[in-house]
């Protein structure tokens, strides 16, 4: 038996959308086997339908040789397989020991034995080098333990087959690392993996075959040590990928945001901004490079208004905004991209013509004495969607929520860029778009940024902050760590400064990390 | 199958199905669902008399589907109608009584004070909710229970002791005497102009003005309204009182015309909750809800035959209503069926 | 009367009216923890009360004593067959969960109001002759002070309401359906993901309300009301769910609040009789539960965690 698992020809739609066509993918034992392929392209669907939560409509899976008919997870699991999931399906409230064994709990006597569950959970954690703590609760313990009780789930289940999905999206450098060994460790015990990815460099380190998915259809499947980053790219696209963007050298101007000395706190009184002090000129673009959770959010917030700030000021074109209500800094030359643009940026039901609205349709010409001229919000939404080349099924009066994430995001910058504002703040403006629309964006910040236009960028993709930015400012622990020039650094020296290593201690000798 | 289509479609299917159920429920009851549907239509349309006391039972259903329909598009469960349009009915019928004021002035003033009533009432949930994040479906509700209790006792004191208030001056009422001699002196009053006035009134707001593009901003997406400037506890708050001036001038409609007086009331109206199966068959939109009142307060003002007509208990009228809001609240599944039924006819050409 | 007497007075009636909330509660407890809100407790305490007083009356001569206990089994199944329709509609059909609520108390009281109609040529029933009786509970009733307060004359329905509260505790938070229910009312795809059946869960949870709404309706007709008619069951739903959200979804929490609750509702009953109380006007009394119902909600909870998923159809595959 060389294939422990195949998947041949599977065919899953989803009404008319095709999600995978014909697609094959066999894991031989004791490999570690990537799918490549963009957002959307279908490769969490084809896990989803290993896994046994989708069935599919053509097309046959055999493991171990044998054919099955996987019709839900408890099939998947007596099979041997198990999933780690991108978006963690974990309960918050329970504890990790009530996760791992929901829907298998030992029992005695009808009620749960947690402490023999405890006990099991503790010991597969030091088996496979796991570090869990049974009793935690899973809102209180990192994004990185939470990973692993993920893990852990289909361990205890005795997995032999474990599926990875998009694993490496929200953990630090160094937790990346630490999975990566974790994964040559479970090889080393005898497990196969399936690891679904886009990030090219991983694929390169840790697989041993990869086979490439694009928009639904199957492209192929190569030996990782025959391939290349650049190679793997061209399949998963369909044409050459440029990774970096063509700029002219920023020529930065006066300031257009102080911030200083600025200390925000959350929702439960912790300070999460601490002190923070930063600057963007006119005419350039300032990267903030930093991991989910240090402050970014409350940062962005308290620009805009949307939360009050402890201490400290924050200054555009000199004039003191700090405090303000939100309408009066967005009208004193503020444009913003949130990071959440179905939470904070669009109004999903409106038609999208109404969304381009949501800044200014209080204002005139748009609305006199409290009467709102449609036919005037149509025009200019109109205007915007063809500039911004936002496609929708009909028009301005598409609902936002049929628009794809990408023409949402251009239709959203075309309505701040439109307003011409003197400070354009992007937050994650490329989370979950494909490769065209991340292209089209970052061409749109740049060329504000050209235009004379201050851009404060937030991202937690590194490639994205060293390739668009001109200054690269590192958020730690609620506070600016360090500013550097993008051309000057690299990857490993920003992951250190993102971890909390002021570059002074980078020459300090053996370190642990 | 078009959506505009199916988006009627479903409504009417609804209606289709809660009859037939409930035909078989007469039917299973041992009664003649025939002779028991006749009673209803004869109870609607026999005569003027009846005609006209169908109109006049669809007018306050307006108001109350206008107030259900106009808090559900900005996001909130306005299920104290009842409350708002008893205290709107006290109001009304109190300055009916108690001043002396030409028509064109006093017709006005009691209305004004129904609307200002009902949206008082509206407020206190609208405020909790607002401010404290407080679900407004528990509130609204008691709200109705303390509305009838505190109505009831007001009755007592502004009548001095009665069962109910003073017959209000003909100068606040809403009767007219040519309607009655139209409708064989039924109690339809002008009352339902008002109502299609209050159907206008709540499109224009909802498609025409900044208030209303808010209220729906605010009521589709709390964070996407706050991030664009607006004041959500504002519009929260707004949406409410505005839903409880529609239910406090319902009130206003039997004050001033059905009853000209309010005697103490020993259960609830019932049409605060019929409301909300008016709002939902009107898929909220102010014309379908005029739709919906003209539906259900037909059906209601039938029901009333029943009994005598065909010994059926009224309360069979309220089961077909149930009913109806079940299928158009379930509505997924028949739009699913409609869109497999119009592939099917696709697939055949 | 005494400040004691007092206690001896309206402790027992606080519990007695508590009852039937208790228990209707508790049911509201399952339904949310699985995620699906109930808002039709009403009209399955209606059906409740109705069936009950209905078979009460007909079969009084043939069960005697027996007759109010069959009497709530025979709501338990009215209830549970009443909750099939908001099982069916807001968890298979997807339709919005308060709506349906609101349509099930409608459905519940028209149902209920036209069967008795149909049954007895009239709006309101006679009333029982079989209710439930009182005791003393030995040993325990002989306690000096705490003894006459609670264990003397207590109807055994409220002891099943304490009973099934404790019960219910256990169930929830120490057996495996009761960690799958949890699951599913806050994160139904982890759970599916995990092999429980989401929909299987939410169907068995609404009828668990069903059933003890049931009884639950049952209780206060054959204990407190005698009789049916359209005004037996006057909010004491909606103060269940109350005393479930002030409870914070906990079996126990609900326990105590549905005895405040209940305290309240014998206030306003017996407070004429109370010295203090009986100078208070008639129409505290009477809005006192709902408007304490209210103060609850707003200064106590304000910011109380409902099950996550609660209120939201599961819809498989959606992300």
């Amino acid at each position: 038996m060389e294939y422990v698992i195949e998947m041949l020809g599977i065919r899953k739609q989803f009404g008319d959308f095709v999600a995978n066509d014909n697609i094959t993918l066999q894991l031989k034992k004791g490999e570690i086997h990537a799918l490549l392929g963009e957002n959307g392209a279908g490769k969490s669907t084809l896990m989803n339908v290993l896994f046994g939560l989708y069935q599919p409509e053509d097309g046959k899976i055999r493991v171990r040789g044998k054919d099955v008919k996987i019709t839900d997870p408890n099939v998947a699991n007596k099979l041997g397989i198990g999933m780690v999931h991108q978006h963690f399906m974990l309960v918050e409230n329970f504890t990790v020991t009530e996760n791992i064994i929901l829907g298998s709990e030992p029992t005695k006597a009808g009620s749960i034995n947690i402490k023999d569950a405890a006990k099991k959970v503790q010991e597969l954690s030091e088996t496979y080098g796991l570090n869990v703590d049974p009793y935690a609760k899973i809102e209180d313990i990192s994004v990185g333990m939470q990973q692993r009780v993920e893990i852990i789930k289909t361990l205890y289940r005795g997995a032999d087959i474990i599926i990875f999905d998009e694993p490496t999206a929200s953990l630090t450098p160094q937790e990346i690392t630490e999975l990566m060994q974790i994964m040559k460790r479970l090889i080393e015990e005898g497990k196969s993996i399936i690891l679904i990815t886009h990030k090219l460099n991983e694929i390169m380190e840790v697989s041993d075959r990869v086979t490439v998915i694009r928009k639904g259809q199957g492209i192929g499947t190569v030996i990782t040590a025959e391939t290349n980053p650049t190679e793997l790219a061209e399949l998963m696209v369909g044409r050459q990928v440029v990774f970096k963007t063509e700029k002219i050298a920023s020529n930065p101007k006066e300031v257009v945001l102080e911030i200083d000395s600025l200390s925000v706190t959350d929702n439960r009184g912790i300070e999460k901004v601490k002190n923070l002090n930063l600057t963007v000129r006119a005419g350039e673009i300032v990267g903030i490079a930093g991991i989910d959770g240090n402050g970014q959010s409350e940062l962005i917030e308290a620009i805009t208004g949307l939360r009050k700030v402890k201490s400290g000021h924050i200054k555009l074109n000199g004039k003191n905004i700090t405090g303000l209500k939100p309408r009066k800094i967005t009208e004193s030359g503020i444009g913003h991209i949130p990071q959440d643009r179905h939470k904070h940026g669009l109004v999903l039901d409106f038609p999208i013509g109404h969304n381009i609205a949501l800044q200014t349709y209080y204002k005139k010409p748009i609305s006199k004495n409290g009467v709102i001229d449609y036919k005037k919000v149509n025009e200019m939404a109109r205007t915007i969607i063809q500039q911004y080349d936002v496609r929708s099924g009909e028009g301005e009066m598409s609902l936002a929520r049929s628009l794809s994430g990408g023409n949402q995001q251009k239709a959203i910058i075309g309505r701040e860029v439109e307003r011409d504002p003197d400070l354009l703040i992007a937050a994650l403006p490329t989370r979950g778009l494909d490769v065209g629309a991340i292209e089209f964006i970052h061409k749109r910040l740049i060329e504000q940024r050209d235009k004379g236009k201050a851009v404060l960028l937030i991202s937690f993709e590194l490639d994205e902050v060293m390739n668009v930015s001109d200054q690269i400012a590192v958020i730690y622990d609620g506070y600016i760590i360090d500013t550097v020039n993008p051309q000057e650094t690299n990857e490993q020296e920003l992951g250190l400064l993102m971890a909390g290593q002021s570059l002074q201690d980078k020459n300090k000798v053996g370190g642990q990390k | 199958m078009s959506k505009r289509l199916v988006n009627i479609l479903v409504p009417l299917i609804s209606i289709l199905l809660g009859l037939i159920i409930g035909a078989i429920v007469m039917a299973v009851s041992g009664f003649n669902p025939i002779d028991g549907y006749v009673a209803l239509w004869n109870g609607i349309f026999m005569d003027t008399y009846t005609l006209g006391e169908t109109i006049r039972q669809i007018t306050p259903y307006v108001f109350s589907g206008l107030a259900v329909a106009f808090a559900f598009r900005t996001g909130l469960f306005n299920i104290g109608v009842e409350g708002q349009l008893i205290m709107g009915w006290l109001a009304a019928a109190w300055v009916g009584q108690a001043f002396e004021l030409p028509a064109v002035l006093h017709v006005p003033l009691a209305l004004l004070a129904a609307a200002v009533a009902g949206a008082l009432w509206a407020f206190i949930p609208g405020l909790l909710k607002a401010k404290l994040q407080v679900h407004e479906v528990i509130v609204t509700i008691m709200m109705n229970y303390i509305a009838l209790h505190v109505a009831n006792a007001l009755i007592g004191v502004i009548s001095g002791g009665e069962e109910r208030t003073e017959k209000i001056h003909e100068s606040a009422s809403l009767r007219s005497d040519f309607l009655e001699t139209m409708t064989d002196y039924s109690r339809l009053h002008w009352g339902f102009i008002i109502a299609l006035l209050a159907v206008i009134v709540m499109w224009f707001i909802l498609q025409k003005t900044t208030l209303g593009y808010e209220l729906k901003a605010v009521g589709f997406n709390k964070n996407a309204s706050e991030y664009a400037g607006m004041n959500v506890n504002k519009n929260i708050i707004l949406a409410m009182v505005i839903s409880g001036a529609f239910a406090g001038l319902g009130g206003a409609m039997e004050a001033l015309g059905t009853f000209e007086n309010m005697s103490k009331l020993h259960a609830s109206t019932g049409i605060g909750f019929d409301g909300i199966a008016v709002a939902l068959l009107g898929a909220n939109q102010p014309f379908g809800v005029l739709l919906g009142a003209i539906l259900f307060g037909a059906l209601k003002n039938g029901g009333l035959n029943m009994p005598s007509e065909a010994g059926v208990p009224t309360e069979i009228v309220s089961i077909v209503i149930a009913l109806i809001i079940f299928f158009v609240a379930s509505g997924y599944i028949i739009r699913v069926a409609l869109n497999q039924f119009g592939k099917k006819r696709k697939e055949e050409k | 009367m005494s400040f004691l007497e007092v206690l001896y007075f309206i402790i027992p009636s606080a519990i007695f009216y508590a009852a039937p909330l208790i228990l209707t509660a508790i049911g509201g407890v399952f339904t949310e923890r699985s995620g699906v809100v109930n808002i039709g407790l009403e009209g399955i305490m209606i059906v409740g009360a109705a069936s009950s007083i209905m078979f009460n009356l007909a079969f009084a001569d043939q069960l005697g004593d027996a007759t109010p206990w069959v009497g709530l089994l025979i709501a338990m199944v009215f209830g549970i067959i009443l909750s099939l329709i908001l099982a069916v509609a807001a968890v298979s059909l997807r339709a919005d969960q308060t709506v349906s609520g609101v349509a099930l108390n409608m459905l519940g009281l028209a149902i209920a109001v036209f069967t008795v109609k149909m049954v007895y040529d009239k709006g309101q029933t006679d009333s029982i002759t079989e209710r439930f009786s009182r005791f003393d509970i030995p040993v325990l009733g002989d306690i000096p002070v705490i003894g006459r307060m609670f264990f003397v004359d207590v109807y055994a329905t409220s002891i099943l309401a304490i009973i099934v509260a404790v019960l219910a505790w256990f169930v929830i938070y120490k057996t495996p359906f009761g960690l799958r229910l949890r699951a599913v009312g806050e994160h139904p795809m982890a759970a599916d993901t995990m092999g429980v059946n989401v929909t299987k869960m939410r169907y068995v949870a609404v009828m668990i309300s069903g059933a003890l709404g049931g009884i639950g309706g049952a209780i206060y007709a054959q204990s407190i009301a005698g009789n049916f008619g359209a005004s037996t069951i006057s909010g004491q739903g909606f103060m269940a769910i109350a005393a479930m959200i002030f409870g914070k979804w906990h079996p126990l929490g609900a326990l105590g609040a549905a005895l405040f609750f209940g305290f309240a509702q014998a206030l306003s009953v017996v407070g004429g009789s109370i010295p203090y109380v009986q100078d208070v006007p008639d129409l505290v009394l009477l809005i006192l539960p709902y408007v304490l119902t209210i103060l609850a909600l707003a200064g106590f909870i304000g910011k109380a965690h409902a099950p996550k998923a609660s209120g939201v159809p599961y819809i498989k595959g959606k992300r």
